[in-house]
Parts: C-alpha cells; sequence; structure tokens
C-alpha cells in the first residue's frame, strides 16, 4: 500500500492533518523539517534545536505513527531568509511563505518523502485540489477566511499531483473540534506568526542578518536615513532607512502635510522614499516576473495583488523572459513590489507572477 | 509489525534480573539511604549490595565507587574536578564521547590547554601519539576505552603505563565497554573509569565513577553528605539496584555474551559483502568490541537510509543517538578521516543479547532491499 508523508509542524493544522490520515487506514510517516535553528550548536549539541518539535512528536505519538525530523535548515536559509532579507535591501515586501511552499514542502520535503518511499505529501494547508479536464487543479478553500490558496500560486500541475490538503474543505472550527475530540496534545494552541522566522520586529531581524553575514549580502548600506521626497522629486526630509518601509504606509512618516501622506515607492539605488496622497496610490495595473501558469495561460483573471485583497477583474499580457503585465478593470491601490500577484477564475487558482512596479 | 533493535549501543533492554531487582523500589518499599529509620537501612542496604555488585564486575572495591546519573555526570565531575580549572595542560583523542569532548572544550575556553590526539584510519588512537603529547604540566588524560560510534577499543592500558610514570592521572570513559568485553581497573591502570548501567541491560539513571585510592573526585554536586561527600543527592534507590543486578549479570554472563554477540556480527558481516554489493565494513580489522559494525553505502543517504528501515521494522542509527536525525556528518567518522559523504551515507549496527540470528537474516534481507529502492530512487545519492 503506498505511504503519505504528513509535513508536522507541531501546529494545530497540521496535527490534525496528521490525525485524520492515521484514522484513514493508510500507512502515514509524520515528517518535521528543521528549519531555522537558532539553538547555538556548538553549545547544546545538534539534537536540542529539534526540541521545538516536540508537538508534532507528541502528535505522532497519540496518532500512532512514525515520525522524522529531517534538518532542512541550510536550504531554507538559502532559498527563503536570504532572498527574503534581499528583498527588503532591495526596497521590496517579500511574502516568504511562497518562496516556502514553493521551494521547500512542495519541492525539498516531496522530494524527501520520496526518497523514503511515500508518493505523496499531505500538509495543513486550507486549499483544495481538484480533478479537472487537464490534470489536477489548485482551488480555494471551502472556508474563504482561513484560504491560503494564494501562498500556493507557484505549485506544478506535478506537485500537486501527488500533494494532499485534507483540511481544504473544513473549517478552522471544526478543525479544532476535531482536534479536542481526539485529545491532541496541540488542540488549544493558537495561530502561528506571520513569519515563521522573525521572533521580534522584521526591520531589526534584517539588519542583524546583515549584521551577522556582512559578506552574504553585498552593498547593503543600512545605517544611512532615507531622504523623503514627493512625486515631483522635491525634498521632504529626511526619514528612517528606506529598507523600515513598506508601499502604502501611512504611519510613521514623520511629515507634516494638509492631507495624510503615504508612501508610493522605494528607491534605494537613489536611498530615497517618494511620498504622496492616497489617490496617488492608486495605478491602473502592475508590472511582474517570473510569471507561472499551473496550467494553460489564461488572459481574463481576477488577480489579487496580497493575500487579503479582495480581487479585481483584470488582464494579463506576457511580455518576454517570463515578465508580464497585469492591467485592472479598475485602478488599485497599495501596489507593493516583492508581493505576489495571483491569478484566479471563480474559486481556481490558474498562477500568477511577482510584482516588481506599478504602471 | 515485529520491531527488531539493532542499535545497542544506544541503550539496551533492561535485563529481567534488573527489573526484578527495581520492582520492589518501585512498589511496597522504599525509603531515604542517609535515614536512620528501618526504611531507610533498607534503602542503604540495597544502594550497598548494588555498590558491590557494580565494584566486582570491574574489579575494583566497592568504596572506590560513586555513583552518578549518568555516564556523561561521571565524565563531567572527574573533568571539572580539575583544580585550578585555568591552567594547565589537557590530552584527550579527537572522538571521545560529546560528555568528554564539550568538557574539554569548556576548559579550554576557562584557559587550560588541550592536546587532541587523532585516531588513525583504523579508528584506534595510537598509544604513542597520546604518549608524545604529555608535558610537565598535563593535569589529566581522557582517553575512552571503546568508541561509542566505531566500537575500536583503545590502547588505554599502555598509555596508563605512561602516565603512571609521569605521576599524571587518567579518565577512562569505560561506558561502552563494560559489560561486552572483560574490563578490570586494575589491568587498566587508570585512576578514573565512568560506567553506565542502561548500556548493558540496566536502567538508565545510574552510572558509577570508579576513583583509585589516592586520588579525589571532584565534586560536581553540592549539598548533602552522600556518597561519602563526594555526591550530592538523594541516591536513585531503584536504578541503582537495578544497576547492581544488571552488573551481577553481566559478570556471570560476559563470556557468553561476547561469543553470542560476536556471532551475530559475523553472521551479518560475512553475508553482507554478497547482499549488499558495495558496502564498506570501517574498521572491521582493528581491535573492537564484539557487537559493532560500522558500515559505508556509497551513494546511499544514510539519514533516509535509516528512515527507511525503520519504517521495515529495523533500527539502527547514524551516529552516536544524539547526532541522529540529522544531516550533520559525524565528527568521529570524519575523525578517522572519512569524507562528508562518506560519513553521510554510514550506519551503525549495534548487537545486542536479544537479538536472534534470524533476525540478522531479515534485517540483511530488508538492507538489501532499501538500498537498492534508495539507488533507484535518489541515483544522484548524498544530496547536500
Amino acid at each position: 500500500m503506498s505511504l503519505t508523508a504528513v509535513a508536522m509542524s507541531g501546529g494545530l493544522d497540521s496535527s490534525v492533518t496528521a490525525w485524520m490520515l492515521s484514522r484513514s487506514g493508510h500507512p502515514v510517516v509524520g515528517l518535521s523539517m528543521l528549519l531555522w535553528d537558532q539553538s547555538g550548536v556548538e553549545a547544546h549539541g545538534r539534537c536540542c534545536g529539534a526540541l521545538d518539535l516536540g508537538d508534532a512528536k507528541r502528535v505522532a505519538q497519540q496518532a500512532g505513527i512514525p515520525h522524522y525530523t529531517l534538518r532542512m535548515d541550510e536550504e531554507f536559509r538559502q532559498k527563503v531568509v536570504d532572498p527574503f532579507v534581499e528583498d527588503y535591501l532591495a526596497g521590496r515586501t517579500p511574502s516568504p511563505c511562497v518562496r516556502c511552499n514553493t521551494w521547500i514542502k512542495f519541492d525539498l520535503l516531496l522530494d524527501r518523502a520520496r526518497r523514503l518511499g511515500a508518493d505523496r505529501v499531505a500538509t495543513g494547508h486550507y486549499a483544495r485540489i481538484l480533478n479537472g479536464p487537464d490534470g489536477p487543479e489548485l482551488h480555494t478553500a471551502l472556508d474563504a477566511d482561513k484560504d491560503q490558496s494564494y501562498y500556493l500560486f507557484e505549485l506544478k500541475q506535478e506537485q500537486l499531483a501527488s500533494s494532499l490538503f485534507p483540511l481544504g474543505g473544513m473549517t478552522k472550527p471544526e478543525v479544532r473540534k476535531l482536534a479536542r475530540e481526539a485529545g491532541l496534545v496541540v488542540a488549544e494552541k493558537g495561530e502561528s506568526m506571520e513569519v515563521c522566522f522573525v521572533s521580534g520586529g522584521i526591520r531589526d531581524f534584517v539588519e542583524a542578518q546583515v549584521a551577522e553575514h556582512p559578506n552574504r549580502f553585498s552593498g547593503a548600506r543600512l545605517a544611512n536615513p532615507a531622504t523623503l521626497v514627493d512625486t515631483g522629486g522635491r525634498e521632504l526630509g529626511e526619514g528612517q532607512p528606506y529598507y523600515r518601509y513598506t508601499v502604502g504606509q501611512r504611519r510613521g512618516l514623520g511629515l507634516a502635510a494638509k492631507s495624510p501622506l503615504f508612501v508610493l515607492a522605494i528607491e534605494p539605488e537613489d536611498n530615497r522614499v517618494v511620498v504622496g496622497e492616497e489617490q496617488e496610490l492608486l495605478a491602473p495595473g502592475l508590472k511582474g516576473e517570473r510569471l507561472h501558469w499551473i496550467g494553460q495561460p489564461e488572459e481574463e483573471v481576477t488577480v489579487k495583488i496580497r493575500s487579503r485583497h479582495p480581487g479585481v477583474k483584470a488582464r494579463v499580457r506576457p511580455l518576454s523572459d517570463g515578465k508580464a503585465e497585469v492591467i485592472f478593470a479598475e485602478p488599485q491601490r497599495g501596489i507593493t513590489p516583492g508581493q505576489a500577484a495571483v491569478f484566479y477564475q471563480g474559486t481556481r487558482v490558474l498562477g500568477g507572477c511577482w510584482i516588481t512596479a506599478r504602471t | 509489525m515485529h520491531h527488531v533493535y539493532l542499535d545497542h549501543n544506544a541503550t539496551t533492554p533492561l535485563h529481567p534480573k534488573a527489573r526484578e531487582a527495581m520492582l520492589p523500589w518501585l512498589g511496597e518499599r522504599h525509603g531515604n539511604p542517609s535515614s536512620i529509620h528501618r526504611f531507610g537501612q533498607m534503602a542503604r542496604n540495597a544502594v550497598e549490595e548494588a555498590r558491590e555488585k557494580v565494584a566486582a564486575l570491574i574489579g575494583a572495591r566497592p568504596l572506590e565507587i560513586v555513583f552518578t546519573a549518568s555516564g556523561t555526570e561521571g565524565n563531567n565531575a572527574v573533568m571539572f574536578g580539575l583544580a585550578p580549572a585555568d591552567t594547565g595542560h589537557l590530552v584527550t583523542s579527537s572522538f571521545e564521547h560529546p560528555s568528554v569532548r564539550e568538557a574539554a572544550a569548556r576548559l579550554e575556553r576557562g584557559g587550560m590547554a588541550v592536546t587532541r590526539v587523532c585516531p588513525g584510519p583504523d579508528g584506534v588512537v595510537p598509544a604513542s601519539g597520546v604518549i608524545a603529547a604529555l608535558r610537565p604540566d598535563t593535569k589529566l588524560v581522557c582517553l575512552m576505552l571503546a568508541n561509542n560510534e566505531l566500537g575500536t577499543l583503545q590502547p588505554v592500558a599502555e598509555v596508563a603505563a605512561a602516565c603512571r610514570e609521569r605521576g599524571i592521572p587518567i579518565l577512562c570513559d569505560a561506558v561502552q565497554a563494560v559489560g561486552k568485553i572483560p574490563v578490570s581497573v586494575r589491568d587498566l591502570g587508570v585512576d578514573f573509569l565512568v560506567v553506565g548501567a542502561h548500556k548493558f541491560h540496566g536502567p538508565m539513571g545510574a552510572a558509577a565513577v570508579w576513583t583509585r585510592k589516592g586520588r579525589e573526585l571532584g565534586r560536581l554536586l553540592v549539598g548533602g553528605s552522600q556518597e561519602r561527600r563526594r555526591r550530592a543527592s538523594t541516591e536513585n534507590v531503584p536504578a541503582i539496584a537495578g544497576f547492581g543486578a544488571a552488573a551481577e549479570a553481566a559478570r556471570e554472563e560476559l563470556e557468553g555474551r561476547r561469543t553470542f554477540l560476536a556471532s551475530l556480527r559475523d553472521r551479518f558481516e560475512t553475508l553482507l559483502p554478497e547482499r549488499v554489493p558495495g558496502a564498506i565494513l570501517h574498521c572491521a580489522g582493528s581491535p573492537r568490541l564484539p557487537n559493532t559494525s560500522h558500515v559505508a553505502f556509497p551513494g546511499v543517504e544514510g539519514e533516509s537510509l535509516l528512515i527507511r528501515l525503520d519504517l521495515a521494522g529495523y533500527a539502527v542509527s547514524t551516529g552516536s543517538a544524539c547526532s541522529s536525525g540529522t544531516v550533520e556528518p559525524s565528527k568521529t567518522l570524519l575523525a578517522i578521516g572519512l569524507s562528508r559523504d562518506e560519513a553521510l551515507s554510514s550506519l551503525r549496527i549495534s548487537f545486542g543479547i536479544t537479538n536472534r540470528p534470524e533476525e540478522i537474516d531479515g534485517f540483511l534481507d530488508a538492507l538489501a532491499r532499501e538500498v537498492a529502492e534508495l539507488r533507484r530512487v535518489a541515483p544522484a545519492g548524498v544530496s547536500v
């Protein structure tokens, strides 16, 4: 009988996923990834960093399935953490969870699971995989509040064919209820943090990484305060270092003006942050790179320009080198370089691209 | 599924006699050995009886034995007992157990000079290398009797003789050797020797340091005057009682165990080359424990092989228990000159007295199948 691997983080969702599969009667193995070990290797020895994943081990025991921890911290750093820092240094606001899904969970973990004899990986994502006429399709979760399909837009059909999202048809309260009924030790656990490898402020983390690894992040200018300018290039004053700003940000600019000011663009080369009024955030479209289609390309889509965006009708125009232009049916505000623009058709995720600029 | 345990260097199942000795102390009996009343007297008697049995196993006198909670504690107590700790010189090998290796590193950070003598490719630290490293200010030599990963035996007696001539104390971590081969503190000629119960079918939580008369064991813990003021803490009476019984059983059964373990290992090592072509036995020609095989499977990731074997019902190890489950190559294997890839493709198989010959045959079947399967699904072999 085929073996299914469950990715277990020790959180509520993946624990319930493991529990449900263990009840299905099919062989299941739990796998945890040691992604970001800051325990101090020399002082504690290798085994102790894995203790954070102790909840996953305990749930696996409750579910009666074997469980192993795979060390993937080096790959995680290369594929997720370093690009995250580089994005901030380049004036972008990154989306590390997409990268983690693309490069770690459905690439590296799937590969490792196959080596162990498993032919598919189940995760606790809130999304659905449905069989379509042209192969597996990615769809939003039934629970719209919990939907995580945005973060999965870079998956390929081949990966979807080897993936399982058992929670895609469930609501969060149902999941918690199941955990309580099963008596899982994680039943009362809260939601995980937004960026799992950052415990304090994100910008402080970026600074600490650059300070710790000066050779890894070349050309990083950290300390200099950015010049705040308006859209005409007029200097309005000095602010914080540029990577401490996000497009669309309103608070903390420290500028006096008649109407509220917002960050419109970040220009690291000139160490400038462009600010302006709210209507200046509106743009008719965006430019993107690394255009990806799960199945066939489409022209007419609904695009989400961040995970909580309600979506807007748009036309996708592919350009050369995987670049693309997306033209909205009506102007949108807060187009943030570094975020993903994800294309939908109804509940189905078609693909997407990474935002480089507004148009 | 029947699960076969082939990781006896990590820990061993409890001997029925050890269990029998412990059960009264997990049930109807209780008492603090330091108490004056009859409850205390009974507990005291259990501890002293165990002390005699542990002493007998290593050819020592009972009063030279101090019970500790673990082999790690014993090694730490000897090493951190050096005074003053911020001067002088320490000689050790580069592939000691972490409880010696990390203690040496801490002493080094505190100002002590440390020389780490490397083993040869045969997994044996040359006695001449250790002796050549001795200096007038050398305060301690630490050398294990049997390496926990490779099972290779170290020339402790030869090094101890040279130390004695120079008046330098020597600590022997014998945790992995006791119960598998005869160990005599007199024959070895060392000054401190550490033994752990759970490596030879005793319980976890009981271990001992033997100290030669005239040497002083440093006090790691302060508090009450237990263990003749050498180790404060209420004695772990159930575990110590089990330790004593396991020591007695090991002494009585030692010759039979050696022969039996060697027969299992030889069966495995003889059949291995034809069942798993390309497998490489490490240190097979060296003096070594009768129960340990260390094998490289070139082109196969050891961690994946370990997990596949576990799913198939066979428990083995990629190294010492503390470095399992990680992709970090074993320091011991790097110390004997293996490349990172070779180290990451290796498994330790350690047999025990409860294994049966037909389990070895089943294990070889599983090994042949899983290695072939891994070579098929991950032909690129070891990844970074």
